[in-house]
């Protein structure tokens, strides 16, 4: 029922057109894009860099269908997201897209496998087969240990690692990172970054936000946002190919 | 996403802040306690107020003059005969006799008593006792004295016709009324006033320098819960030595008729106004001057007053349910406020709108249930005892009535916090710290 992700490599994932958004009217009107076009393959790993105000943030709202543009079109999975109601949205929030925020926001007092089967529960899978993927899914992070711990019983890098199993456990056809290494110390940063690497070697299509150079540095293409617009695109490893620093090489440096 | 699934949300949503859960229920559990309790107390008092009419004896009837014109001196409850049996019926009538030109009323007689024991025009009637009363009156016994409540005279017919059973010694006799013997029948509260534990019978007691043998000691009531008055105070003596020595011969105060048994008092009223409005001479003032009224109207009057006082009750009750229901409401709102950062979690990994209205409307629901389901609980323990002398009798309907206002109060006042949660955007809910 919901799709594994394609893996021929050709077809977009997501395809931005010339997308704006302006907040506000008039003179106090703030264009927080100004006209962005962006074609995401899948399999590819983009890091999406920029300063703060550069638009990342409106840019990574709307590619979660968090939010609508004003200006332009977005298609994700070839579906146009602009025609949507709020209901579809959220069932298109729900298959399509994985979230891992910057703050983790796992919902506290539910453990981790809680925490991991809730995209499942709205997206109405059953009991059996929900426990069984959440648990699928958190050890693919290497959490398989920590299942029935609550957030607060958790680091930093094991909460951002459960955030990705919950990421990950509907299959979504593009996982979208907002800062996933802002809130970690750099040992937790780089666990993360390794299960990045991996996700990546399995042809997951990875879109990061980010402003540091390191986390960049992962991604096979890097896209560089300054007012709004993008001012450079380049890529660093073919979409086919493993990620320019593979998980065994950042593991094997430690 | 089922609704078990919304459920178990809405559980642990609850269970994550038990305090303020149960404090919250706690507003819903005394709402609905209280209306069971406060409704099984009114209606607890209702029935102790029917069978203590019901114990001055469901077959009698009494006669007493309408007061005419304005502003008589009877109307009201303290107009004499027992307990105040012919006030409520005067009261009545009265009203719809105050304009018009009136000719002047006839008082009641002890030929109009005597008229109605008639086996042909009367055949409902049992027996027929002109009364006569004075209120506090002042008795002695060397040196003791006492006040009596009342002090009736009548004839022996009294007795049986309005519930009166004695305790010890005898009742006077018809003999007693023809001679008008000083004798005299004591209440138990007056008897234990004036003598103690002495037995009062064969003794003399000074009324107004006229002396009395106490012939007999009434059985108590066992009623004197009646705040008013105490209807042992009472002391009945003979129709014509009352007349003498206290009343005057006057108009009688009231005449207590007894119906031949329970199913002919509706017979026995109307032979008696029959009767009684020939000898009044109805016909010609167009309006009659005296009022009979039974122990059905009395009863119906005072279930009616009853019927208003548990309506009071209840309604104070619905006051504090609705109160529990806004104390709902509120925590509610600071739920939905305290976790706007969570609902954005859910919304942003998919959760739809009808999934969060749901969460929080079960939270809310699950609340106001469990205080129901407890004040229910705490209503029928609560109903086991005495409350202020009254024995409260539950209402089965109030319970079912209560839970599910209770569980109508979650849904209705979980909605609108419940709804405010379900519209959150999620990036600004997200962005909620």
């Amino acid at each position: 029922m919901i799709p594994a992700p394609r893996q021929d490599g050709t077809k977009p994932v997501l395809s931005i057109r010339d997308v704006g958004k302006v907040y506000g009217e008039g003179d106090t009107a703030v264009h927080a894009l100004r006209g962005v076009s962006l074609t995401v393959e899948s399999g590819d790993y983009v890091a999406i860099m920029g300063a703060s105000g550069s638009g990342k943030s409106t840019l990574m709202n709307i590619i979660g269908c968090l939010d609508v543009p004003t200006a332009g079109r977005y298609l994700l999975d070839g579906i146009d997201v602009g025609a949507l109601d709020e209901r579809r949205l959220a069932i298109l929030r729900n298959r399509r897209i994985g979230f891992i925020f910057q703050s983790f926001n796992l919902i506290p007092r539910m453990t981790a496998q809680a925490n991991v089967e809730l995209p499942l529960a709205y997206g109405g899978v059953k009991g059996p087969e929900r426990r069984r993927r959440a648990l699928a899914a958190l050890r693919e992070v290497g959490l398989a240990d920590r299942t029935r711990h609550e957030p607060n019983e958790l680091s930093g890098g094991q909460q951002q690692r459960v955030a990705v199993a919950r990421a990950l456990v509907t299959a979504p056809t593009l996982l979208l990172a907002d800062e996933p290494t802002g809130a970690l110390d750099s040992g937790s940063t780089a666990d993360v970054l390794a299960v990045f690497d991996r996700l990546s070697l399995a042809r997951r299509t990875i879109v990061v936000i980010t402003h540091e150079d390191d986390v960049a540095a992962h991604a096979k293409r890097v896209v560089r946002l300054v007012d709004g617009r993008v001012v450079e695109d380049v890529r660093r490893a073919p979409v086919a190919g493993p990620p320019p620093a593979a998980s065994w090489t950042s593991e094997g440096a430690r | 996403m089922s609704p078990l699934e919304i459920l178990r949300f809405a559980l642990r949503g609850l269970s994550a802040n038990k305090l303020r859960s149960s404090l919250t229920t706690l507003g819903i559990l005394i709402g609905v306690g209280a209306v069971i309790l406060l409704v099984a107390v009114g209606n607890g008092s209702s029935e102790q107020i029917k069978k203590s009419i019901q114990r001055l004896g469901a077959d009698s009837l009494t006669v007493t003059k309408s007061t005419t014109g304005g502003g008589g001196g009877r109307g009201g409850f303290g107009g004499g005969g027992p307990r105040g049996l012919g006030g409520l019926g005067g009261s009545e009538t009265g009203s719809g006799q105050s304009s018009g030109p009136r000719t002047q009323a006839h008082d009641l007689t002890t030929q109009d008593a005597a008229a109605l024991v008639n086996a042909s025009d009367a055949p409902s009637v049992k027996s027929s006792s002109p009364v006569v009363t004075s209120q506090s009156v002042t008795a002695g016994y060397e040196g003791t004295s006492a006040t009596i409540n009342q002090f009736v005279g009548t004839t022996p017919t009294y007795f049986a016709a309005a519930n009166k059973t004695l305790a010890s010694g005898t009742a006077f006799t018809t003999a007693d009324v023809t001679a008008a013997n000083k004798t005299v029948v004591l209440g138990s509260t007056t008897a234990s006033d004036l003598f103690g534990r002495v037995s009062p019978l064969g003794k003399k007691i000074d009324v107004g320098g006229i002396r009395f043998t106490v012939v007999g000691v009434l059985k108590a009531t066992g009623s004197s819960s009646s705040s008013f008055s105490d209807p042992d105070s009472i002391a009945i003596a003979p129709l014509p030595a009352v007349q003498e020595s206290l009343t005057g011969y006057g108009a009688l105060d009231q005449i207590i008729v007894q119906a031949k048994d329970s199913g002919a008092v509706d017979s026995a009223q109307a032979e008696i106004t029959q009767i009684l409005g020939q000898r009044h001479d109805i016909a010609s003032s167009g309006t009659a001057d005296f009022t009979v009224s039974s122990q059905a109207s009395v009863q119906s009057a005072v279930s009616e007053s009853n019927k208003t006082f548990t309506v009071l009750l209840g309604a104070v009750a619905a006051i504090s349910l609705l109160v529990g229901g806004i104390g709902i409401t509120n925590i509610m709102l600071v739920t939905v406020t305290e976790r706007t950062r969570e609902i954005g979690i859910r919304k942003a990994i998919g959760a739809p709108r009808g999934a969060i209205l749901g969460q929080f409307i079960a939270e809310a629901t699950v609340l106001s249930l469990i205080g129901g389901v407890l004040g229910v609980v705490a209503g029928v323990a609560g109903s086991l005892f005495t409350i202020v002398g009254v024995k409260p009798v539950l209402v089965p309907s109030s319970i079912v009535l209560a839970l599910a206002v209770s569980v109508a109060i979650g849904l209705f006042f979980g909605s609108y916090p419940a709804n405010r949660a379900a519209k959150l955007r999620p990036i600004e809910a997200l962005r909620h710290e």
